[in-house]
């Protein structure tokens, strides 16, 4: 399936030869929007750039941060691939987000689920099911999501660190303060590290907030000293930058990886050293955007090594999981010749996740996890 | 089905202390909060650890004998309602918490423990849970996460589907299976949000990842009576369309402000409507938007207005509220409570509709509402006693959902369908989507065990008279290990 095309390693993935490729970028549109309601309901192939506009035009937006709205990504897209931006820290992710579906499954039946309500809990939660189920399970046609207002203004810290250690534990310092965090990303810089922490909320409060987040920014060992204050423009530009990862290097390949705090010390053994990665850690720690050549050299291969396939050995060395969304995915384990997945490192599939596939999908049309 | 060796081998591995088949001992099983049905299972069994829980349903299924998870049975559907013939696992003793992370801010819980005890855990961290049903001080994690319990401040925060990071768990013929993990993030489908909320029928959640946040630093909370719901209403249309964003609104009526009062001494103002609003999170913005906030109400005209200046104030502005359900049965021998969820701008509507339909049944309702996330509590009162009036209660209620289901909103928002509103499911959702529910169910447990007779409407569940292995199967599609 293919809707914007903004993430190739899902859409172009080499597949097998009597694959049909579904294009689902005519299906746009938005269906309805009650702003006082704070939900809209919109086709598949609606572009997350026009929704951010129409919300816009409201004063609310969607509080997760979407990626590559640039790159013409499609909600059905955001959705199958389960991205979530930095602003995913403070109110949840589009699992938390999305909260009705419309999708064909794999007998071609057209299937409602969740509602056009904020809140809902009658039958099973196939908005979440299909967050991150990546065209395995169904077509999605038309998604309904819950959105919020949007802070009336923002401001952003930034602050560098000279090891690793003292950047967590600043981390550790902000999050672990009763200040409402709206993003937490943190990169490599030139010298050590970089951390850009954002608050929102009325203007009249924010002055003295930020002060407050800088002194327990500050309050972190071994900053090197430098400690900036973004607001209004370029607060926001910093931050768009992040939604079009303006940081990953041209040519590089995309891949995302979920961790937690803890685990980014013995990431950072094997990535750290596996130059020329780039990487952009988000949502408090908790999401690691790495930018990887698609082939060639790695610094510790022979040069003949397949870029993402080491990656996917990593990911496994690490126990964790990934999903690469630019450049050539890694042939892996399962797949037939002339087959490649954009699943990395430790396997989705479960015996839960085999028997929902069994019903909704009982001839495999949508592909093997 | 065959009832004795199953029983045979539950003895085997249960004492009589913790294996209960006498009626005696029973009877205090066969209802849970929703006290209008009552079922006596064949046993309960109340066992220790993981691996007696498995090895339970792993029994269940081998003799072909439907089971049911229960923790403190708080559930307002009908949910954890036993099944004629069948098992009780009672997973109250599994209550430890297993691992509490204060810097990877989780918490890795037992089905059994109740809600409240996390954030007691999670205090000394400056952490807490968030999902905050009203029954919190009893209820289970194990329950909330079967039937995606809210609460008051689900508006800013999500309900328990929000909160929960990663489970294991049983599947229904004892598979176990890992779903999700610590992150916040995940890769491949939320596993962990479709199991949340499927009301026992994939089976029971073993060991839970909760997410922790830091606590609020500090409240806000107002309280404003009205001289009718109307203005109430008026009012949360009011502050929603202002942008802010509270963690709760409330509102409840008259009769409901009187069972407050007999219940729960609350000391609220006498009105026709009172509206809560709480603020909460950094100082700084908290005063700013309470500045806004009270702006706002003071524009709609209040008959009078009561801030919480203390933690005491707070409480007591919330004791009542969250006493609401139990006080209402001051009022009344019986209540039913309904969960419905209509649109926001829809409110106003809903509520004339209740009364009129109130007044036409001659049936008492009484109100309390998150009114931010538009979910309804009717409270319909009746004596079961007398002859009818459980069935004319129903009634009533049968036409309150499908009243949210016309105004295009939910027959619940929190509570779960249950037993109580499976009838009312396909009117929500055409015969494409219960076939849907229906082909998952019946995948993920292929002979309708697990929590059997509850969502799903009631000729679903005929197991009994399913012979032979499901169609997939035959396929070779799915399996039966």
């Amino acid at each position: 399936m293919r809707g914007g095309g903004s993430k190739p390693a899902l859409s172009q993935r080499r597949c097998a030869e009597d694959t049909q490729l579904l294009d689902l970028a005519g299906l746009q549109g938005i269906v309805d929007y009650q702003p006082e309601e704070y939900t809209f309901t919109a086709r598949a192939g609606t572009t997350v750039a026009e929704v951010a506009a129409m919300l816009d035009g409201k004063g609310q937006y969607l509080p997760f941060d979407p990626p590559l709205a640039d790159r013409g990504a499609t909600l059905g897209g955001t959705v199958a691939a389960g991205l979530s931006g930095s602003g995913r820290y403070r109110y949840g992710g589009i699992r938390d987000f999305l909260i009705g579906i419309r999708f064909v499954d794999g007998r071609g039946q057209e299937i409602r689920g969740g509602g056009a309500v904020v809140k809902n809990a009658a039958g099973f939660d196939f908005p979440k099911l299909f967050v991150g189920s990546l065209g395995r399970l169904g077509v999605l046609t038309e998604l309904t999501f819950k959105v919020f207002p949007r802070p009336p203004a923002f401001a952003t810290v930034e602050a560098e660190f000279e090891a690793l250690s003292d950047l967590l534990t600043g981390l550790d310092a902000v999050t672990g303060s009763a200040i409402d965090l709206h993003a937490v990303d943190f990169a490599p810089a030139e010298a050590g590290w970089r951390l850009w922490v954002r608050i929102g909320g009325m203007a009249a409060a924010l002055e003295e907030r930020a002060g407050a987040l800088q002194e327990v920014v500050s309050g972190g060992a071994g900053r090197t000293g430098l400690l900036r204050l973004y607001r209004d423009h370029e607060e926001e530009r910093l931050w768009q930058e992040a939604r079009t990862m303006a940081w990953l290097p041209e040519g590089m390949g995309l891949a995302r990886v979920p961790l937690t705090p803890g685990r980014i010390p013995a990431a950072e053994d094997l990535f750290g050293r596996a130059q020329p990665a780039s990487r952009r850690y988000s949502v408090g720690g908790n999401l690691l955007w790495l930018g990887w050549p698609e082939s060639g050299d790695l610094g510790e291969t022979d040069g003949k090594e397949d870029a993402p396939r080491t990656l996917h050995g990593l990911l496994l060395e690490l126990g964790l999981r990934g999903l690469q969304l630019i450049g050539r995915g890694p042939r892996s384990e399962g797949l037939s010749e002339g087959e490649e997945g954009p699943l990395l490192g430790g396997p989705v599939q479960n015996a839960f996740l085999r028997r929902i596939s069994a019903a909704l999908d009982p001839e495999g049309k949508f592909g093997a996890w | 089905m065959s009832l004795h060796p199953l029983m045979q081998a539950l003895a085997r591995m249960y004492g009589a202390d913790r294996l209960l088949t006498r009626p005696a001992q029973l009877m205090a099983y066969e209802s849970d909060a929703l006290t209008a049905f009552q079922q006596r299972p064949a046993a309960v069994v109340i066992p220790q650890d993981r691996e007696e829980v498995l090895e339970t349903i792993r029994l269940c299924h081998e003799h072909e004998t439907p089971f049911v998870a229960r923790g403190s049975g708080t559930s307002l559907s009908g949910g954890s309602l036993p099944i004629a013939d069948g098992i009780v696992i009672a997973l109250n003793r599994l209550d430890r918490i297993l691992r509490l992370d204060a810097a990877e801010r989780i918490a890795v819980v037992e089905p059994g423990v109740i809600n409240l005890k996390v954030s007691e855990a999670a205090k000394p961290h400056g952490l807490y849970y968030a999902p905050d049903p009203s029954s919190q001080s009893i209820c289970t994690i194990g329950g909330n996460v079967a039937f995606n319990s809210g609460g008051a401040h689900c508006l800013k925060y999500g309900m328990t589907s929000n909160h929960v990071l990663g489970m294991t768990v049983a599947l229904p013929d004892g598979e176990v299976a890992t779903l999700g993990g610590e992150s916040l993030e995940g890769v491949g489908p939320d596993l962990p949000g479709f199991f949340v909320g499927s009301e026992g029928l994939f089976g029971v959640a073993l060991e839970i990842t909760l997410r922790l946040l830091p606590i609020p630093e500090t409240y806000r909370t107002v309280l404003a009576a009205y001289d009718s719901l109307h203005a109430a209403g008026d009012a949360v249309t009011a502050v929603v369309a202002s942008g802010l964003l509270p963690g709760a609104i409330e509102i409840m009526d008259a009769l409901a402000i009187k069972a407050a009062e007999v219940g729960a001494k609350a000391g609220y103002p006498k009105a026709p409507a009172l509206l809560i609003v709480e603020l909460e999170g950094e100082a700084g913005a908290v005063e700013a938007e309470f500045a806004q906030l009270m702006q706002l109400i003071e524009e709609t005209a209040p008959l009078e207005v009561r801030m919480a200046q203390t933690a005491d104030e707070r409480a007591r502005i919330w004791k009542g509220r969250k006493a609401a359900f139990s006080a209402v049965g001051r009022l009344a021998p019986d209540y039913i409570v309904q969960d419905g969820v209509v649109p926001r701008s829809r409110l106003g509507d809903a509520l004339a509709e209740i009364d009129r339909l109130s007044a036409s049944y001659g049936i008492d309702v009484a109100n309390v509402f998150h009114a931010g996330d538009g979910n309804l509590h009717p409270l319909i009162l009746f004596d079961g006693r007398e002859e009818g009036a459980l069935e004319r209660a129903e009634e009533l209620a049968g036409e309150i959902l499908e009243l949210c289901v016309d105004l295009g909103g939910s027959i619940t928002g929190e509570h779960g369908v249950g037993m109580e509103k499976r009838a009312y499911l396909p009117k929500m959702y055409g015969p494409v989507e219960m076939q849907a529910m229906e082909d998952v169910r019946r995948s993920v447990d292929s002979l309708s065990l697990a929590n059997r007779g509850k969502m799903l409407p009631a000729g679903e569940a005929e197991s009994l008279t399913h012979v032979g292995p499901h169609p997939l199967e035959k396929a070779g599609v799915i399996f039966r290990e």
